[in-house]
C-alpha cells in the first residue's frame, strides 16, 4: 500500500536549489512551482504533494504532522528547537554564516550589550554560553540598520557575501555557526511512513555525494 | 480583569463537555473493566505528593515538566504528578508487602507544564496498566498485549505501527565509549535529533575505529525487523548487554508477529525521545490518523530501588482523551424525558420508578423556557402516566 507523502519546501532561493535534489530522488513537480501562484502541487508521483511556504514555517508544519518532511536552513532549525523532528540530511544547499556584527571598528561594550537578530533563542545561548548577559531585541528585518540608528551595539544575522554589511558600514565580527539547508522528517512520519520514506533519502544521499564529486573536481 | 480573561483556559488545558465528556467516561470505564478481566488492581494515588517522591529515579525532563507548590503545613515542596507511573512504584515498593507479582492499573489526571507535543493537552488523563515482580520477556508481552487490547477498545488496532527500541543498546554502547558528561549530552541530542551531519563531526573526534563506526551506526539502525540482524553484526564486538538487548528484542518480534501478524513492527535502536527511567525494552504505539504515539511504555526495573525495595517492573499508558478522540463513535444518549411540575404522589412515584428503569427524566421547573427542547414527555393518560412524543 502506498501512504501519501506532504513534502514542504521553503519559499525562495532554497527552492530554486531545492528542485533540482528533488528531481534527482525522482520527484518532480507536475507544472512550474515560479510561474504559479498555488501553494500545493501534485508531482509526478500520485501520493507525493510539495506545498510551498515561509521557511520559518517548514519546521511547525512537520512538527505538526502538516507535512511528512520538509527542506529547511539549519538558522530555522537552530532558532526553531527542533523538537519532534529529525533532520538526517544536509542538503549542502543554500548556504551562508550566522554571525555577530557592528558597526566597523566599534569599541566593545562595557555592561550588558544590546543584540538585535531575528533569532531570539540562538542568541540568547550564544552569548550564555560565552558567559555573556545581553539584551536582545526582536526585529523581523533590516538588522543592519539597529546599529546605524542606534537602537543596538550588535546584530546577530545570517552572512552570505558580507556586501549588505559593509555597504551599510558594518563588519562581521563573531562566527555563531555554518548554515545551510537541511531536510527534515516527523518523527511519527518516519515511524509509520518509513518505507516510503527511507528510499527517498538514499536518493538524495546519492544525489548529493555525487554532486560533491563533481564541485571536487 | 476583562471579561475574555475571566473565561480564557490558561494555553493547553483543556475541558470536556456533553456528550464528550459522557464518551471519555464510558470510555475510562471500560478501560478500567477490561484490566480489571485481565487481573489487575485499580489503584488511585494522590494528586499531588512531596516533590522527592515524585521525582526519585526519573529524568531531568520529569522535573521540569512537573508544576510546584509550597506544603504550608510542612514548608515542603509538593509536585502535582506529571506521571503516575513513579507513585505506582512508590506503592508496590512502600505500600505493598507481597513478594510476589503486583498487577495494577490506574486512571487520574495529571499536568505538564510543557504540553508533550504541540497542541497536545497540558493537562491529558492518563491510563495505565503495570506489573511488578517479574523481570522477562513473558511480562513484556503481557503490558504489550494489553496495550493493543486497549488500542482495539477504540478500534484503533488497524493500521497500527508498534515502535520497539531497548536502552540497553544505548547503555552498553556508552560504556564503551567511555564518553565524558558533555560529550554524551551532545552525542544524546544528536541521536534524538538524528541529525547525521552533525554526527560525522562528532564522531571524528573520539578516539578508536570500533567506538567511531559503532556511534555512526547506531542512529542508522532504523526499520522493520531487518535491522535487528543488521545491528547484530554491526555490533558484534561492542559489549554483552548490547548483543543480549537485541536477542530480547528479536524473541518478543518473533513472538508479536505469532501473536499479531497484522501488526507493523518498526525497530528505532536509538530512540531516547520521553523515555525518563526505563531499563530495558520500550514500546510505542502509533496511529496514521495521528502525529504522535498514542500509548507508550516500558520496562524500569530501577524505579522502586529509592522506595526501599528494586523490583522488575513493566507498563504501559495513554491519555484517555486522546484515545476517546480516536474512536470518535457517535455518543447516542437515551432521550430526556420531561414531566409536568407537581407534586401530585402518583407522578412523583411514576417519575421515581422511571429513573429507576434508567430513563432520564426531569421535571419542568416553572417559568423555565427550556423545556421546549425535549423530545419526549410524561403524560397522565387514563389514570396512567405514560412517556409520550412531543
Amino acid at each position: 500500500m502506498k501512504q501519501n507523502l506532504t513534502i514542504a519546501l521553503s519559499k525562495g532561493r532554497i527552492l530554486k536549489e531545492t528542485l533540482p535534489l528533488l528531481a534527482a530522488a525522482g520527484i518532480e513537480p507536475a507544472e512550474d512551482i515560479f510561474s504559479s501562484r498555488k501553494l500545493i502541487f501534485d508531482t509526478n508521483h500520485d501520493n507525493i504533494k510539495l506545498v510551498v511556504i515561509r521557511a520559518t514555517d517548514v519546521p511547525t508544519y512537520v512538527e505538526y504532522g502538516g507535512a511528512d518532511m520538509g527542506v529547511a536552513g539549519k538558522d530555522v532549525l537552530l532558532e526553531h528547537g527542533g523538537e519532534g523532528l529529525y533532520e538526517p540530511i544536509d542538503l549542502e544547499i543554500a548556504k551562508c554564516k550566522l554571525m555577530v556584527a557592528g558597526m566597523k571598528d566599534a569599541p566593545s561594550v562595557n555592561g550588558r550589550m544590546k543584540v538585535a537578530t531575528k533569532f531570539v533563542n540562538v542568541t540568547r545561548d550564544y552569548f550564555a554560553r560565552k558567559g555573556q548577559q545581553v539584551d536582545i531585541i526582536k526585529l523581523y528585518g533590516a538588522m543592519e540598520l539597529a546599529p546605524i540608528m542606534g537602537l543596538a551595539d550588535r546584530i546577530v544575522d545570517i552572512v552570505d557575501t558580507g556586501n549588505t554589511l559593509r555597504a551599510n558600514g558594518l563588519e562581521p565580527m563573531e562566527h555563531i555557526a555554518d548554515i545551510s539547508s537541511r531536510l527534515v522528517v516527523g518523527q511519527a512520519s518516519l515511524k509509520m511512513k518509513h518505507r516510503q520514506i527511507q528510499p527517498i533519502l538514499d536518493l538524495l544521499d546519492t544525489a548529493i555525494a555525487a554532486r560533491r564529486a563533481e564541485v571536487n573536481g | 480583569m476583562a471579561l475574555a480573561d475571566r473565561w480564557l483556559l490558561p494555553d493547553g488545558v483543556k475541558e470536556v463537555l456533553a456528550p464528550d465528556a459522557h464518551y471519555v467516561e464510558a470510555l475510562r470505564r471500560r478501560m478500567l473493566d477490561l484490566y480489571h478481566r485481565w487481573g489487575y488492581e485499580l489503584v488511585m494515588p494522590p494528586l499531588m505528593e512531596h516533590l522527592d517522591s515524585l521525582l526519585t529515579g526519573v529524568g531531568r525532563d520529569l522535573d521540569l515538566n512537573t508544576f510546584k507548590l509550597t506544603d504550608q503545613l510542612s514548608g515542603r515542596t509538593l509536585g502535582v504528578r506529571a506521571d503516575i507511573t513513579p507513585q505506582v512504584a512508590r506503592i508496590d515498593a512502600h505500600r505493598m508487602h507481597t513478594e510476589g507479582v503486583n498487577r495494577l492499573c490506574y486512571c487520574g489526571s495529571v499536568l505538564h507544564t510543557h504540553p508533550a507535543q504541540p497542541l497536545a493537552s497540558r493537562n491529558p488523563t492518563q491510563v495505565g496498566a503495570e506489573i511488578y515482580g517479574h523481570a522477562g520477556i513473558e511480562s513484556d508481552l503481557e503490558v504489550i498485549s494489553l496495550m493493543l487490547e486497549t488500542l482495539a477498545e477504540v478500534k484503533a488496532d488497524h493500521d497500527l505501527s508498534l515502535d520497539l527500541g531497548h536502552v540497553d543498546i544505548f547503555g552498553g554502547l556508552m560504556a564503551a565509549a567511555a564518553l565524558d558528561g558533555a560529550q554524551q549530552a551532545e552525542y544524546r541530542d544528536i541521536l534524538e535529533r538524528k541529525a547525521l551531519p552533525e554526527l560525522a563531526q562528532f564522531v571524528d573526534t573520539l578516539d578508536g575505529p570500533q567506538v567511531r563506526g559503532w556511534l555512526a551506526e547506531l542512529p542508522r539502525m532504523i526499520g522493520g525487523v531487518e535491522v535487528l540482524a543488521r545491528a547484530q553484526q554491526v555490533f558484534a564486538e561492542a559489549p554483552a548487554q548490547v548483543a543480549e538487548a537485541l536477542q530480547y528484542l528479536q524473541r518478543l518480534a518473533d513472538t508479536l508477529q505469532a501473536r499479531y501478524p497484522q501488526l507493523d513492527l518498526y525497530f528505532d535502536l536509538s530512540e531516547l525521545r520521553g523515555y525518563n527511567y526505563h531499563t530495558g525494552v520500550v514500546f510505542a504505539a502509533y496511529v496514521p490518523t495521528h502525529g504522535q504515539a498514542v500509548a507508550k511504555g516500558g520496562r524500569y526495573d530501577e524505579i522502586g530501588r529509592d522506595f526501599g525495595r528494586a523490583r522488575p517492573a513493566t507498563g504501559f499508558s495513554a491519555d484517555l482523551k486522546t484515545l476517546a478522540e480516536l474512536s470518535r463513535e457517535p455518543v447516542s444518549m437515551a432521550p430526556v424525558v420531561v414531566a409536568p411540575a407537581g407534586e401530585d404522589e402518583s407522578l412523583l412515584r411514576a417519575i421515581r420508578d422511571l429513573r429507576a428503569q434508567g430513563e432520564r427524566v426531569v421535571q419542568a421547573l416553572p417559568g423555565a423556557a427550556q423545556e421546549d427542547a425535549y423530545s419526549h414527555q410524561l403524560v397522565l393518560r387514563e389514570g396512567q402516566w405514560v412517556i409520550a412524543k412531543r
